[in-house]
Parts: C-alpha cells; sequence; structure tokens
C-alpha cells in the first residue's frame, strides 16, 4: 500500500497523512452504519420498528442525527477542568483508531506491516483508558469520577484475559503480525485456529477444545474492554446518569461515541483475525483475491458487530463483583490451562 | 531538514515539555496527565531508534501499568472534588545546586569523550532477538525479574490493604 | 544525526527529574520524577543501543522497566498506607523518624 503511494507521490510527509487518514475512510462509514444497525436491531428484537420517517425504513436517520448533534451547543461545566475536559475525548478516540493501523483489512492492506501487531494493538488501546480517566476527573462530577473508575478497573481487569487468548492463538501461529496470522489460516473453515488450524489431524482435533474455549473468552473480554452490556457497568443509566460522559455535549459527545463504535470494530477485527481466518475465504480458494478477502473481513466484522448488539438487548447487567470474578477466577485460569495445553500439544 | 530530524525535535520539544509540565506544575491533576505525554514522546523516540519492541513495551508498562497506578494514588490521597489539588516547593536552593553540578559534570563527559558508533544495519527485527537472547543467555535475570515482580505483587497488596481490626 | 543529540535529550530530562525529586513537597511527584529519571536513562541505554548496532542495551531496558513496574506497585502502596496514617502526602510532615 505505501509502495504504491510513494510510487504516487515521492517521498513526503502527504505519505504518511494520508496512509494514517485511510482507516477513517472506513471508520466513520462504519460507525453510521453502526448506529442503525445498532437502533433497527434493538427495536425489532422488541418487537418494535425504529425510525420509519426519514428515507427508507429510516435509514437516512444516523447522518440525521450527526447534523443533529453538529449543531448542538457544545457546553463546558463552569467547574471542569476546561483543557483536559477538552483534550479527553480525542485520547479516547485516538487510543481506538491507532489499533487500526495493525488491522488487516485485505490480502493486500494492512495499515503498518510490523511484526508486533496484536501487542501494538493491546499497548495504544490502554491511551483509551488515561482518556477515561482524564474525562471523568476533567469534568468534576461524581458520577463521571465513579463511571471513569469503573471503567478503567474493568478494562485493566480485562486485559488479562484478552491477552492470554490472543496468546494461545499467537502460540499456534508463532507471529504476533496479523497478516501473517491470517495467512496461515488461509484454504477454508477447517483451516481456521478456533478449529485447530491447519495441523495434522490428531492434533488438530486435541487443539479444538482449548481453541475454542480461547476463542469465546477472547470475544468476552473484548465486550468487556468496550464497555457494552452485560459488562456496561461504567454507563449503567439506573446509577451513573451516563458515566464518564455525563458532562460531554454535542461534537464531543459524537466523539465517545464514535470512539465506542470504532472499539466495537476493532474487537470484532481482532477475533476475526485471529481465530476466525481473517480476510481468508471459508470455500478455500474460491472467492478469495484482495477485492473478496476486503469483503470476507468486513462481513465477518460486522457479524460479531451484530453479535455484540445482539448480546446487549439480550443479557442483563452483571455487578461490580461478579464483573471481577468472572475475569480473574473464571477466564483467567481457564486460559492459564489453554495456554499449558496448546504448548504441550505444540510441542508433542 | 529532512523528516527524520523534524520528527526528533518535535518527539523532544513534547517529552521535555511534559518532563517540565510534570516537575513544576502545581496541579498534581496536571503532573500526572502530563507524565503521559512524556511517556509517549519517549516512546516515539525508541521508534525512532529503531526500538520497535521498546517502544511498544514502553506504551504498555508506562502508560498502561504505572501511569494508571500513579493516577489512582494521586485520586486516592487527595481531595478529588472540589478542593484544588495543590502541592508547593522546598528545598529549592539546594536543588538549583545539585542540578547545575550535575549538569556541568554530563556536559563537560559528552564534549570531551569521542563517541565510538558503528554505522551498522539498522537492526530488522528487535523482537526476536531479544526474545532469543531473554531465552539463552539472559534466561536467569528473566526468571529473577518474574519472581521481583510476584513479590511486588504480593507486598503492594499486603502493604495497601486496609487492616482488619484498625 | 549523531547521539550526542540523544545524550543531551536525556540529560535534561535527567535532571528535571532530579530537580523534582529535590524540590518537591509531595511524595506522588517525587515519585513521578523518578520515573521520568529511569526513562531518561532507558533512552541513553536504548541510543547506545541503536548507534552500537548491539540489543544488549534494549535487553537492559526491559530489565528495567520490569523493576519500575515492581517499584510503581510497592511504591504507590506505601504512599497510599501513609496517607491512611497520617492524612498526609507531604515529605516534609513525614518526620516521626527525624529528631
Amino acid at each position: 500500500m505505501y509502495e504504491l503511494l510513494h510510487d504516487l507521490l515521492g517521498d513526503s510527509l502527504l505519505v504518511y497523512v494520508i496512509g494514517a487518514a485511510l482507516p477513517l475512510l472506513f471508520v466513520l462509514p462504519f460507525a453510521v452504519v453502526a448506529v442503525l444497525l445498532e437502533m433497527k436491531v434493538s427495536a425489532h428484537m422488541q418487537d418494535r420498528v425504529a425510525y420509519m420517517y426519514t428515507g427508507w425504513h429510516g435509514v437516512l436517520q444516523p447522518v440525521a442525527d450527526i447534523l443533529k448533534l453538529l449543531q448542538k451547543e457544545d457546553t463546558v461545566p463552569a467547574a471542569a477542568d476546561k483543557f483536559l475536559f477538552r483534550l479527553a475525548p480525542f485520547l479516547v478516540f485516538m487510543g481506538g483508531y491507532a489499533g487500526f493501523a495493525a488491522l488487516p483489512f485485505s490480502s493486500a492492506y494492512i495499515g503498518s506491516n510490523i511484526d508486533l501487531g496484536v501487542f501494538y494493538i493491546l499497548a495504544v488501546s490502554s491511551l483509551a483508558v488515561i482518556g477515561l480517566m482524564m474525562s471523568g476527573w476533567a469534568s468534576n462530577n461524581k458520577w463521571s469520577l465513579f463511571g471513569a473508575m469503573r471503567s478503567v478497573a474493568q478494562i485493566i481487569s480485562y486485559e488479562i484475559p484478552s491477552a492470554l487468548s490472543i496468546l494461545v492463538a499467537v502460540m499456534i501461529v508463532g507471529s504476533l503480525n496479523l497478516q501473517e496470522v491470517s495467512k496461515f489460516q488461509e484454504g477454508g473453515i477447517q483451516n481456521w485456529i478456533v478449529f485447530g488450524g491447519p495441523m495434522p489431524l490428531l492434533q488438530k482435533l486435541l487443539l479444538l477444545p482449548f481453541t475454542i474455549t480461547a476463542f469465546f473468552i477472547l470475544f468476552l473480554a473484548g465486550i468487556a474492554e468496550v464497555n457494552r452490556t452485560p459488562f456496561d457497568l461504567p454507563e449503567a443509566e439506573s446509577e451513573l446518569v451516563q458515566g464518564y460522559n455525563t458532562e460531554y455535549s454535542g461534537m464531543k459527545f459524537a466523539i465517545f461515541y464514535l470512539a465506542e463504535f470504532a472499539n466495537m470494530f476493532l474487537v470484532s477485527g481482532i477475533v476475526v483475525s485471529l481465530y476466525l481466518g481473517g480476510w481468508t475465504s471459508p470455500f478455500g480458494d474460491v472467492m478469495s483475491g484482495p477485492i473478496w478477502s476486503f469483503f470476507w473481513f468486513v462481513a465477518k466484522g460486522m457479524f460479531f458487530v451484530f453479535l455484540q448488539v445482539w448480546i446487549r438487548w439480550t443479557l442483563p447487567r452483571l455487578r461490580v463483583d461478579q464483573l471481577m470474578y468472572t475475569s480473574w477466577k473464571v477466564l483467567t485460569p481457564f486460559l492459564f490451562v489453554c495456554i499449558f495445553a496448546v504448548g504441550l500439544i505444540l510441542v508433542l | 531538514m529532512d523528516l527524520f530530524t523534524i520528527v526528533f525535535y518535535f518527539l523532544a520539544i513534547i517529552t521535555l515539555g511534559a518532563g517540565a509540565v510534570v516537575v513544576f506544575s502545581r496541579n498534581i491533576i496536571h503532573a500526572a496527565f502530563a507524565l503521559l505525554f512524556a511517556f509517549f514522546g519517549v516512546a516515539g523516540l525508541y521508534v525512532l531508534l529503531m526500538a520497535d519492541f521498546i517502544a511498544i513495551t514502553q506504551l504498555m508498562i508506562y502508560v498502561g501499568g504505572i501511569l494508571v497506578l500513579v493516577l489512582f494514588g494521586v485520586m486516592l490521597t487527595s481531595q478529588v472534588l472540589d478542593v484544588q489539588m495543590k502541592s508547593g516547593t522546598i528545598q529549592t536552593f539546594p536543588a538549583v545546586l545539585v542540578v547545575s553540578a550535575l549538569a556541568g559534570t554530563l556536559v563537560g563527559i559528552f564534549w570531551s569523550t569521542p563517541w565510538k558508533t558503528t554505522a551498522a544495519a539498522p537492526m530488522e527485527v528487535t523482537a526476536a532477538k531479544i526474545g532469543e537472547m531473554l531465552l539463552t543467555s539472559y534466561l536467569l535475570p528473566f526468571e529473577i525479574a518474574s519472581v521481583v515482580l510476584l513479590a511486588a505483587l504480593i507486598g503492594a497488596a499486603l502493604i495497601a490493604r486496609r487492616e482488619k481490626n484498625a | 544525526m549523531g547521539i550526542q543529540l540523544y545524550l543531551y535529550l536525556s540529560a535534561i530530562l535527567f535532571m528535571i527529574g532530579v530537580v523534582g525529586v529535590i524540590a518537591r513537597r509531595n511524595a506522588i511527584i517525587v515519585f513521578m520524577s523518578i520515573e521520568l529519571m529511569l526513562n531518561s536513562v532507558n533512552l541513553t541505554l536504548v541510543a547506545f543501543s541503536a548507534f552500537l548496532g548491539d540489543v544488549t542495551g534494549q535487553m537492559l531496558v526491559f530489565f528495567v522497566m520490569t523493576v519500575a513496574a515492581a517499584e510503581a506497585a510497592i511504591g504507590l502502596a506505601i504512599i497510599i498506607s501513609l496517607f491512611r496514617n497520617k492524612q498526609t502526602v507531604n515529605l516534609d510532615e513525614i518526620n516521626i523518624l527525624k529528631w
């Protein structure tokens, strides 16, 4: 990708700026679609119809929402720490967006083909943690602060299961680069790492229970890291109004939302790349190639975004102690067993 | 100036500016958040030096771990809401004295030493090399580091825990 | 670009940290200044490692970071229990052992 840009524009700052802005071309339309998806899916699950007036079945409603948010007054509380209050939404979005650089969208496109792909994504997502704390503190509102504290505690606790379950797939492939991980799983649905990867049959069958466990835990921990129901304690509206973004309005609030949707897709993208073949086609060589691979990646990613919406409108919220119990006493020990077993099977 | 130099000076200004805010700001929370930018600037400098693994580890450990701990520390030891968190300065004179002595020594050394550098090929995959060394020639320090971390974990939990009958 | 630039940069960062350690009252700011000093030392190590083409420097940085993480956990635990017992984290008010 960068070679092409280099050929077109020469070696200049512009190349890097365009390269950095490319995933935005995906994230912004995705956010619009995701807002609609969230509303429509939730409505149909509750036997409602949601928006019907703007456009056919209300498909233009997200656009109208964005126009409304753009015009809204941008309020800053009088007692807030003004500078940090303004900075926080951008940090939160940056943490999510920076991760897209290492996500392989297609066999021909990955933002930055670094060797430490997944590790990088894990590291930059910690920026969002700081952003959340900043927004909670700068708002000078106790609900915001409680929401931010809960959010940070939750994200840090669930970073451990998600890192460990990423490790399971990384051990099987032997690379942290998500592009390599995707390539490893080429050749059809039976080669995906959830189903044991492209190993000899016996090894595959031995790996199968552990990879499936790790896959489910990664998805669960991912939902927890983006603070969605059943793990949406930071935004528990019955206790904390709206959590850390209580005081935000207008575009800053929109940026928090954008960050949440970007994170939803990022989590889905990681799950898909590591366990479900990434951009590879489920039918082997049929329907493969750069364009199809982009289609497969986005289709799989969107399926997991849909799954997150589905879970949100199905399960009730956990209590704080249940949340911590799940992370430390259930998911983490299970993953230790998984890592140990997978290591043993790979050595044998 | 090429892009490399511009980026270097940009990161240097971020790092030093944020470091100055950490030390000289009167508001503790501002100091803690400025630390984020200092860590970030240093991570950027690591990238410029082709140490990608160290740069990402820096983000992971310092920003994701230590900074969050510091922020929790600040919020637990101060009146967070309503009251302004101020902090004063003491011993200004000894500080100036020590720093000027230190600065003189360091600049003198930098000036007089003929630094040896090899125009070696840029190290491509540092993570693989570091991993290899960790499990061969540096295996003992690596294992000791894990024991240190375990001890720190238990110790921190023990010290910070509220005593039951106190 | 020579190694001196990196050395000067980390020297300045180190001295900022020294000022913080000596001149500030708040224990947490002293603590943050120590982190700054550790960072400047790490920067020097990585710079030497890059200019000598040897990974050993980065190795050392890795261990420094490990110890820094341990130190952060213990240090903040001490500061918090200190605050719990004395309701202050100002270093000049913590003087029971002084006489």
